[in-house]
């Protein structure tokens, strides 16, 4: 079944068309990887999608309900989660306060004593649980990437969109939350994901689109990807550093 | 939901019953009127509180909502012989739908834009009740003095009504608690420290603003009855005094804006001192340009004021005093 289907998808903003007929299905339970330069109109394609923006054309059905056009508000409680590229922590309240809003006001509604009890789990599962009293904004950039993702895994969404989760973060932090994305896919959440780490979005995705000026200019597997000529000359550059990053993905695969 | 106070939230209904009771025990007409005009205070800002502190829209002409309470409890009490609670219901609901209607049309701004409205606001409801016959227009509501005939004559009235003040603030406290510690509080909380995110995570902001509005909106509408029965006349250029709101907006964040006990703190603390500064020779034309320069220190020194600041130096009081 698919969780999710984008089709025709159309968003201009002024005399600039930041979206141009993007389709897109994604099977439930699937990770899929958005990957394309600066500009290319990612954050938008997300924005369009969870109801920011509303696409001049095109249609997106959600667990087989239409919600083109729908408020943001919407979206998020029909199970639609997503973390923000630049981190919008709620900083004047706490770690646990932050988390547990995601639980009260996502898909489920909890009460405030369930949320509290989502709250500890899903900062124990992301490795914040030490934090739950400080104030999010004094919480260091790693920390508040893994807050964005705690509050939108504690809205428990069928739907999870990660907006570059991994930039600024070094390579030991990267490998914990690569570990944290594989094991949300292994709870049954589709997945779609933003990412410059290309090595690391590699090896988590089933399967990868790539956007140029707001088209799809590809889509397959992450070995597809990494051999299409169009993406090597739009994205990756160099054939070279094609075969390293497919070469270190399996590398990913065997440790 | 299950309401479950605290400590801290008992000490202070506590103390403020215990004070409020005083002039009763003692029969001190004088210290009644003290105590009124503080109560009251405490009234206002802990409700201007809800939009303010806990939801980040400063209402910068909040009075609108005292004064037209206080407008329609005295024409219905005036030409109706309306009962005194008849009043307080009829001028918490004016108030209540005057926030609701103008939540749809200008909780839409954000910012700076939405406190220019609200002080458009309360200027054309001036404007527009010094231009109305039925409210008496630029001359207002004199209240005949039989109104207060059946509750035992008017000494007896201004009890009544100060006792009615004493429970209204004890519940303004109440309401600002209950909201804080609710779900829908974590939502205007949310909404306050970032609302795309906040509608990202699912939270309805429109209605969510909305309903803060309405509820900072209906405690000063009755208030307004209260105050200006006991004034016993009612108008325009007094009811929707701008400076008020700005003496409120003080208050909330003198005493520290988002808390349950910083606007009570501002508003006792802001009504002494302005008790000292009206009946000294030195301050007394000017007790309004201290209350800018407060605000000003405040805002350079203390942002999130008294209760704010102790927070922030031990946080350890954030559990304790909410």
């Amino acid at each position: 079944m698919m969780i999710l289907e984008v089709a025709d998808v159309t968003k201009w903003f002024g005399g600039l068309r930041a979206l141009n007929a993007v389709n897109l299905n994604l099977p439930e339970g699937q990770v899929l990887g958005l990957i394309g330069p600066n500009g290319a109109g990612k954050t938008t394609f997300f924005n369009v999608i969870n109801g920011i923006y509303h696409p001049e054309e095109g249609r997106i059905t959600f667990r087989g309900r239409n919600i083109t056009g729908e408020k943001p508000y919407h979206v998020a409680r029909l199970g639609m989660a997503r973390t923000h590229q630049i981190v919008r922590p709620l900083r004047e309240l706490t770690v646990r306060e932050n988390v547990m809003a995601g639980a009260c006001f996502g898909r489920e509604r909890n009460s405030l004593g369930e949320a509290g009890k989502i709250a500890d789990e899903v900062m124990e599962f992301v490795g914040l649980a030490q934090h739950s009293g400080q104030l999010a904004g004094s919480l260091n950039v790693a920390e508040k990437k893994r807050l964005e993702l705690a509050r939108a895994l504690a809205a428990r969404p069928f739907l999870l969109l990660l907006d570059e989760v991994l930039a600024g973060l070094n390579q030991s932090e990267i490998a914990i939350m690569l570990e944290v994305i594989r094991s949300i896919q292994k709870h049954g959440v589709s997945i779609i994901m933003i990412e410059h780490v290309m090595q690391a979005v590699m090896s988590v995705s089933d399967r990868l689109i790539v956007l140029n000026y707001g088209q799809k200019i590809a889509e397959g597997t992450p070995e597809e990807i990494a051999q299409d000529e169009q993406v090597i000359e739009a994205y990756l550059g160099k054939p070279e550093l094609a075969k390293k990053l497919l070469g270190s993905e399996q590398d990913d695969g065997n440790s | 939901m299950k309401f479950r106070g605290s400590p801290g939230l008992w000490l202070i209904l506590a103390v403020l019953l215990g004070a409020g009771l005083i002039p009763a025990l003692t029969n001190n007409a004088a210290l009644r009127e003290g105590l009124f005009i503080i109560l009251l205070s405490i009234t206002l800002a802990s409700s201007l509180n809800i939009i303010l502190g806990y939801t980040g829209y400063i209402s910068f002409g909040h009075v609108v909502f005292f004064g037209l309470g206080g407008y329609v409890g005295l024409y219905l009490i005036n030409s109706f012989n309306l009962l005194i609670w008849f009043a307080l219901l009829a001028g918490g609901l004016a108030a209540g739908l005057l926030a609701y209607l103008l939540g749809k049309a200008i909780l839409r701004l954000r910012g700076a834009f939405f406190a220019l409205a609200t002080i458009g606001v309360n200027e054309a409801m001036r404007a527009f009740i010094s231009n109305f016959p039925p409210f008496g227009g630029s001359t207002g509501i004199a209240l005949n003095f039989k109104v207060y005939q059946p509750y035992g004559g008017a000494t007896q009235a201004l009890w009544l009504d100060y006792g009615i003040l004493v429970a209204l603030t004890l519940a303004a406290i109440l309401l600002s608690y209950a909201i804080k510690t609710s779900k829908f509080g974590l939502g205007l909380m949310s909404i306050r420290e970032d609302e795309d995110a906040a509608e990202v995570m699912g939270i309805d902001t429109p209605n969510y603003k909305t309903w803060a509005y309405v509820l900072s909106a209906i405690l000063p509408g009755i208030a307004g009855v209260l105050f200006y029965f006991k004034n016993s006349s009612i108008e325009p250029s007094d009811a929707f005094n701008l400076n008020s709101s700005i003496e409120l907006l003080v208050m909330v964040m003198l005493g520290g804006s988002g808390t349950v006990l910083g606007p009570v703190l501002g508003a006792a603390g802001y009504e002494i001192l302005r008790g000292f500064l009206l009946t000294s020779r030195l301050f007394k034309n000017i007790q309004l340009t201290v209350s800018g320069i407060i605000l000003l220190l405040i805002i350079l020194f203390i942002p999130a004021g008294a209760v704010g600041w102790l927070h922030r130096r031990f946080p350890a009081l954030r559990k304790v005093i909410l």
